[in-house]
Parts: C-alpha cells; structure tokens; sequence
C-alpha cells in the first residue's frame, strides 16, 4: 500500500469486532445488536397492536366484544403469572451463573423453560377452547345468548385481530424458548461462566421484552 | 494526499481475485457491497426496461404493444424494483462498502448477518419477480398495493402474494442490515472519531438505516395482515368488516420514511463529493449532522399527505400539511450549505461533482414541487395525476439517482483500483441530465391537464398526445444514458483502458482514501490520526506546515 502519510502517532487499527482500541457506546456489540432488534420488534407490534385498536375503534357497534363476553380472562391471567414467573426465574438464572452457583444456575434455565412450554401450552389449549367451544373464528364469533335467548353468530374482525396479536406474540415465546434450549444446552455441557454470561444476559433481554409485550396485549385484548 | 505519486507495484488483493464460491460465501463486507451493487444495478436495468415499456404503450392514443393488463404489472414491478431492489439495496452496498472503511474498521459488525441480509434481499427480488413466470403474471396492484385492489377477489394472481412475500424478505434483510450498520458505527469507531467527527456519508447511513429500523416493521406487519386476508380469510383490509384505510396508514408509515432512506444517503453522497471537488472544508458540518437527523424525525410526522383524499378531519389535514412544509427547513438548511461549500471554492468539475451539481438542481426542483403539493387544496386536485409521477421522479431520479451515479464515479476507483473515463462519463452526464428532465417535466403539465396516473390508454381529444411522446422520447434518451454507463464500465475493464488509481485519486479526505485501492482484506495496515471530519485534509495541511486549529 505504500502510503507513506502515517506520522508519528498513528495507531494500527482494530482487526477483531471487539478489540478494546475502538470507540464504543459501552455496550457490547452482540447486546447492542439485540437492543436494535429488539425497538425494530417495538414497531412491529405496535403495527399489530395498533391496528387491532384503529380496527376496534371504527368497528361497527356491536361487532366487537367485551373481553369477558368471549375470552377466558382467569385463565389468561393465569398464563399471565406463568410469563411473569418466568422473567424472575431467567434473572434467577443469570444472577446464580454471575455468583458461579451452577447448579443454581441450570435449575433456573431448566425452570424458565419449563414457564415457557407451559405458557404455549396453555394458550395452545385457550385457542382450542375458543375455536371449538366459544366458535371464535377469524371474521366471525359467536355470541352466547343470556337467559335462554339462541347464540348469535356475529360477522366481525374481531378475531382475525385477536389471533393475529397473541398469535404473534406466542410465535415470540415459542422462538425463545427455542432459544433457550439451546443456551440450556450449551449451560449442562459446562458453557457460560462468572464472566462469560453475555449470552445468557441477551437472551434474558429478549424473554423479557417478550414478556413486557405480553404485559401490553393481555391489558388491551382482554383487560379493556 | 501530497506524497502519492510514485506508481505502486500492484499487490494481489485477495478479496478480489478468487472464484465464484468465494463470493457466494463470503462475509467480507466490500465484496457483499459489490454484490449489493451489482444486484441493484441488474435490477435497475429491469425496471428501467419495465419503464421504456410503459413510455413506449403511451406514446400514442390507443393500446400499442401490451394489453391492459400486462401494462399494470409493468408499473407495479417498476416502482416496486426501482424502489425496493435498485435504490434501497444500492445504498445497502454502498454502505457497506464505505462505512467501515471510513470509519476505520475492520468490518461490519455481524458479518455473516450481513451476507444473511443480501441473500435475503437477492432471494427477496426473485420471489417479487419470479410472478412473470406464472399464470396471471406478476403483481399488478401498484406499488402501493392498497386494498381492496389488493385482496384475493381483485387480485387473483399467485403474483401478488409473491410481491407481499418478496417484500417481506427485503424488509427483514433491511431490519438485520439496520441492526448492522447502527451496531458497526457505534461501537467500530476507530479511536479519536468521535460522533462529531464522523464523516457525513457515514451519518447521513445511519440516520437512514435508523429510519428502516423504525418504519420497516410497520410495513412488515401490514403485509402479514394482507397476506392473511388473502390466504386465511381474514379481513382487516375488508370495507365491510375492517378498513382498507388501515392499510393505507400502515404503509405509508413506512412508505413515506422510505422516500428520505432513499434520499438521505444520496445527501450524504453529495457532502462528501462538495468539499473535495471544491478544495474546501465543508460548510456548516454540524449544520449538516443536524438537519440530516431532523429530516429524520421530521419524516415519520407527514404520513398522511399520501392520503389527503380519503376524508380526514380539516384540521388533521392542515396539521400533516404542516409538518410536511415543514421538512423543507431542514432540507433547505442543506442546501444552503452545499452552496456555501461551493462558494468560492476552487471547483474540480469532475464526473463526481457535475453528477453531484445535478442532484442539488433536480432535487431541487422535485422538493419545491413536493411542498407546492402538500397543500390539501393542491393536494386533492392533484391526487393520482400525473404531476405526482413527475415530483417523485424528481426527486428519486433526479435526487436519488443522480447522487448514486455521483457514488459511482467518486468511488469507482476506490472500490476497483481504476479510474472510470471521464469523457465519456460526461456524456453520460448530458444524456442522463436532459433525458430526465425531457422524460419528467411533461408529466407535471399532463398532470394539471388532468392525466390519470397508472392509465394504460388516452384519448386522442385530450390533447396529451404530444407531451407524452416527448416524454416517451426523454426516456429513451435516459435508456441511452444508461448504456453509457455499461459502455465506461467495459471500456475500463473489459477492454483495459482505465486509467490506474492511486490511492487517493481525488485527494479525499476522509479515512477511506487512506488505504490501498481497492483496500486489502483488513482495510487498513495503519490509520493516521483522527483530528476531525477530514483527518487526510488535517494530514496535507500539516505537511504544508500550517498551523490550523479545530474549528468545531
């Protein structure tokens, strides 16, 4: 290259991602890179969600629901407390595995993969529940007649809207949980260690952050 | 540079001399830049063919050379393709080229994410394009695909989910390649640049590639919502039960962001080439660095003025109207200082800078057309007509395409170690300059006479006969132009008539001139000291012996 331009107090440059000799913000470029990804996932269910409430708002009277007229709300929030549950038990993980508890550390894993199924479980059986029993379709419910009177099968958007947002969101979970069994596999073949947890930590951000969205859609879907 | 004049014996460089699987699997940021580039151009090419199709049927009342229905799929894939596969991809590689090259790193960030996000987008456009081959042929709903139009009962063909599908594949590659390009400038920085004294070109990327992140995802999910009504029987988009207008917030929640990542970059382009050709620092640098992020913001503010005539409360209306005029603020705060770099200047009138020259008249012109229409009554006259077709080419070719030629020949050297020619670079130039303006101001005249736009045919009596034909001739004169540019490219290489660069041909004065052209595999041996925005401008000016001082 023969550039013969480089004085006194030039430097050779960084040749790894992570060298030290880079200006950086102070955080690391894999959990940098998960907390973009993770605003790009802000928007994107902020599309689902925020159309779910644009279409609510310009329905038809009578084409949308009250949450309880339909959906199971107890056992939801059940589901609720399973996904919260989880997100102390994935900081549990990664506070044990930066204290060098191992076992702990596993056990936590194990545990919020555990929460994890068991929220897909449950929300696999809320949508048979409400596909069988409640006939919640995607551009049709049914709504139960009071005091004798006969159901009422009413044309409306409302489940397209309610399928398409918690669907999304349970392709969320299941992703994580995926993700997850592979940070397990890694943890009981003796990876990670007290200052080698990045991988745990991001993963933590993800769960958490699909935990906050679930916290957002269970206040708008079947709270409001 | 003061010292470069000793021919160098040419080295190998690696990353450009190996076989075909090389590149297929490579993560090597400049090769998958030239595959971006490479893959915009031949899509540029198809568009561009789609166009001359388009001109051609509407040189003359009554149907020429297609049938109707044919004629909307070659507007829907020529807007889609420009768009999506020739300006969006090209300013991807030439990102990936530059910044980090500029920024004095190594490589992206996340190199294999990056070679996921080009195959993604390259896989993308053949899915998009691959509706030709099919029964019904490919999507014909415009590149706004708005429903009903857009829906299983319009639009039958396998064509448009394969648009919606395609779409969905650049879209996600143009969320990873954000995540890329935020994370590379963050935290690759090579020490002593810091965020105030990042090249433009590098901030006017992140700033786009800060806009595709956020706006990108409302488009994905808008899609997933059609692709669902079409093939799962939802109905988001049905009048009856959901509302086509939400569609059409959705996209333009993104679609009109996208205009300024079309745009911001080639800003970014033209503030890097102003000082260099002109011999002078660049004009209000932070000015520049300000407005850039303004022009960002200020774009997620407009959405609605795509929509004036879907009945919006007035005062909703007066307050988009507001914030559209607005943009032109920091726009103009632009423009203003690229003339004050001119000013007084000592102008190299190189292919580079009359490229760059046409931007600031052309997008000039399309951004004093665009606030002109953001006024609701001008608005609503004007809706689908013509003239919007004219503005927008305005501003993406005459803005956008001018400051991606402008790339080209500014960094041609760089990128391949020769000189393209100059000569016929400018006829380039000429033809490319008159044939847009030939091809586009008419359309704002037929537009005002009342043309439809997306309209296969005319009537005779309308009196649009001779205008469209003049345009029709304006595009063939672009078509022309373009070949010239095939033409340099062979004449360099192919026939070995190129001029060999040197390392810094231009006497540039960002970091990317400071290596080999083109670079080695690691960029760079040693960096000089990062004193400022133009650390190779401080490096010559020291040489001289003056004494300067940091005038942020």
């Amino acid at each position: 290259m023969a550039i013969d331009q480089h004085v006194a107090g030039g430097h050779a440059p960084p040749h790894a991602a992570d060298a030290p000799s880079t200006l950086t913000v102070g955080v690391g470029n894999r959990k940098l890179g998960l907390w973009i990804f993770l605003a790009s996932e802000v928007i994107f269910f902020t599309a689902l969600i925020g159309g779910g409430i644009l279409l609510r708002l310009t329905s038809t009277p009578g084409t949308w629901p009250m949450p309880g007229e339909v959906l199971n709300v107890p056992l939801t929030s059940l589901n609720t407390f399973i996904l919260i549950v989880s997100s102390v038990t994935v900081v549990q993980a990664l506070a044990a595995l930066q204290d060098n508890r191992r076992q702990h550390f596993r056990l936590f894993l194990v545990a919020t993969f555990v929460l994890g199924a068991a929220f897909l479980s449950v929300q696999a059986y809320e949508y048979y529940k409400l596909i069988v029993e409640e006939g919640l379709m995607l551009s049709q419910f049914t709504m139960h007649g009071h005091h004798g009177e006969a159901d009422v099968v009413v044309q409306s958007v409302y489940g397209a809207a309610f399928y398409i947002q918690t669907g999304f969101h349970g392709m969320h979970v299941f992703g994580g949980v995926l993700w997850l069994s592979f940070v397990m596999i890694k943890a009981f073949l003796g990876g990670y260690a007290p200052d080698d947890y990045e991988g745990v930590e991001i993963f933590g951000l993800y769960w958490h952050f699909v935990d906050l969205v679930w916290i957002l859609l269970f206040t708008i879907v079947y709270l409001i | 540079m003061a010292t470069i004049s000793v021919p160098q014996p040419k080295q190998t460089i690696p990353w450009t001399s190996r076989g075909i699987m090389s590149w297929i699997t490579t993560v090597d940021h400049k090769k998958i830049g030239w595959m971006y580039i490479a893959v915009s151009f031949l899509f540029f090419i198809i568009s561009g063919l789609l166009a001359l199709l388009i001109r051609a049927e509407l040189s003359a009342p009554g149907m020429q050379f297609v049938s109707t229905g044919f004629y909307n799929q070659l507007f829907t894939m020529h807007a889609t393709g420009m768009i999506f596969l020739f300006i969006i991809p090209f300013f991807a590689g030439i990102g990936n080229f530059i910044v980090p090259l500029q920024i004095g790193a190594a490589d992206m960030a996340f190199p294999r994410i990056n070679a996921l996000a080009l195959w993604l987008a390259v896989f993308g456009g053949l899915t998009m394009f691959g509706g030709f081959f099919f029964e019904g042929g490919a999507a014909a709903a415009g590149w706004t695909s708005y429903p009903p139009l857009s829906n299983a009962t319009y639009s039958p063909s396998i064509g448009q989910d394969f648009w919606i599908l395609g779409l969905q594949l650049i879209g996600i590659s143009s969320i990873l390649g954000a995540v890329n390009f935020l994370v590379t400038v963050a935290n690759m920085r090579a020490p002593g640049m810091t965020w105030r004294k990042i090249p433009l070109f590098t901030w006017s990327v992140v700033t786009a590639q800060g806009m595709v992140l956020a706006a990108t995802p409302m488009l994905t999910g808008a899609l997933t919502m059609l692709l669902t009504d079409r093939q799962f029987g939802t109905r988001f988009f049905d009048a009856a039960q959901g509302d086509p207008r939400l569609w059409q917030h959705m996209f333009w929640f993104y679609s009109h962001p996208a205009v300024y990542i079309m745009i911001l970059p080639a800003m970014g382009i033209v503030s890097e080439i102003l000082p260099v050709f002109s011999r002078k620092p660049i004009f209000g640098y932070f000015a520049i660095f300000v407005s850039t992020v303004l022009i960002g913001v200020l774009g997620f503010t407009s959405w609605l003025h795509h929509m004036f005539t879907i009945g919006s409360n007035p005062v909703v209306e007066t307050l988009f109207m507001a914030t559209t005029i607005i943009i032109a603020v920091p726009t103009g705060l632009k423009i203003f200082n690229w003339i004050a770099t001119m000013w007084g200047g000592s102008l190299n009138l190189k292919t580079p800078l009359v490229f760059v020259i046409g931007f600031l008249s052309m997008f000039l012109i399309g951004g004093i057309s665009g606030i002109f229409q953001a006024a609701v009554p001008l608005a609503k006259q004007l809706h689908d007509t013509y003239w919007v077709v004219g503005h927008i080419h305005y501003v993406l070719f005459g803005g956008s395409v001018f400051g991606i030629f402008a790339a080209y020949y500014y960094w041609w050297p760089k990128m391949t170690g020769r000189m393209l020619n100059e000569r016929i670079g400018m006829w380039q130039f000429w033809t490319m300059f008159i044939g847009m303006n030939i091809t586009f101001f008419p359309m704002h005249v037929l537009g005002m006479l009342g043309m439809p736009r997306r309209y296969a045919d005319y009537a005779e009596e309308y009196g649009w006969t001779f205008m469209n034909q003049i345009a029709t001739f304006g595009a063939f004169l672009v078509a022309f132009s373009t070949l010239l540019f095939i033409v340099n490219v062979i004449y360099v290489h192919g026939f070995n008539k190129g001029e060999r660069a040197n390392d810094n041909p231009w006497e540039g004065n960002t970091l990317e001139w400071a290596t080999s052209s083109p670079p080695p595999e690691h960029n760079f041996d040693r960096l000089p000291p990062i004193t400022s925005d133009r650390p190779l401008w401080d490096l010559r000016i020291r040489k001289l012996g003056i004494q300067t001082k940091d005038v942020h």
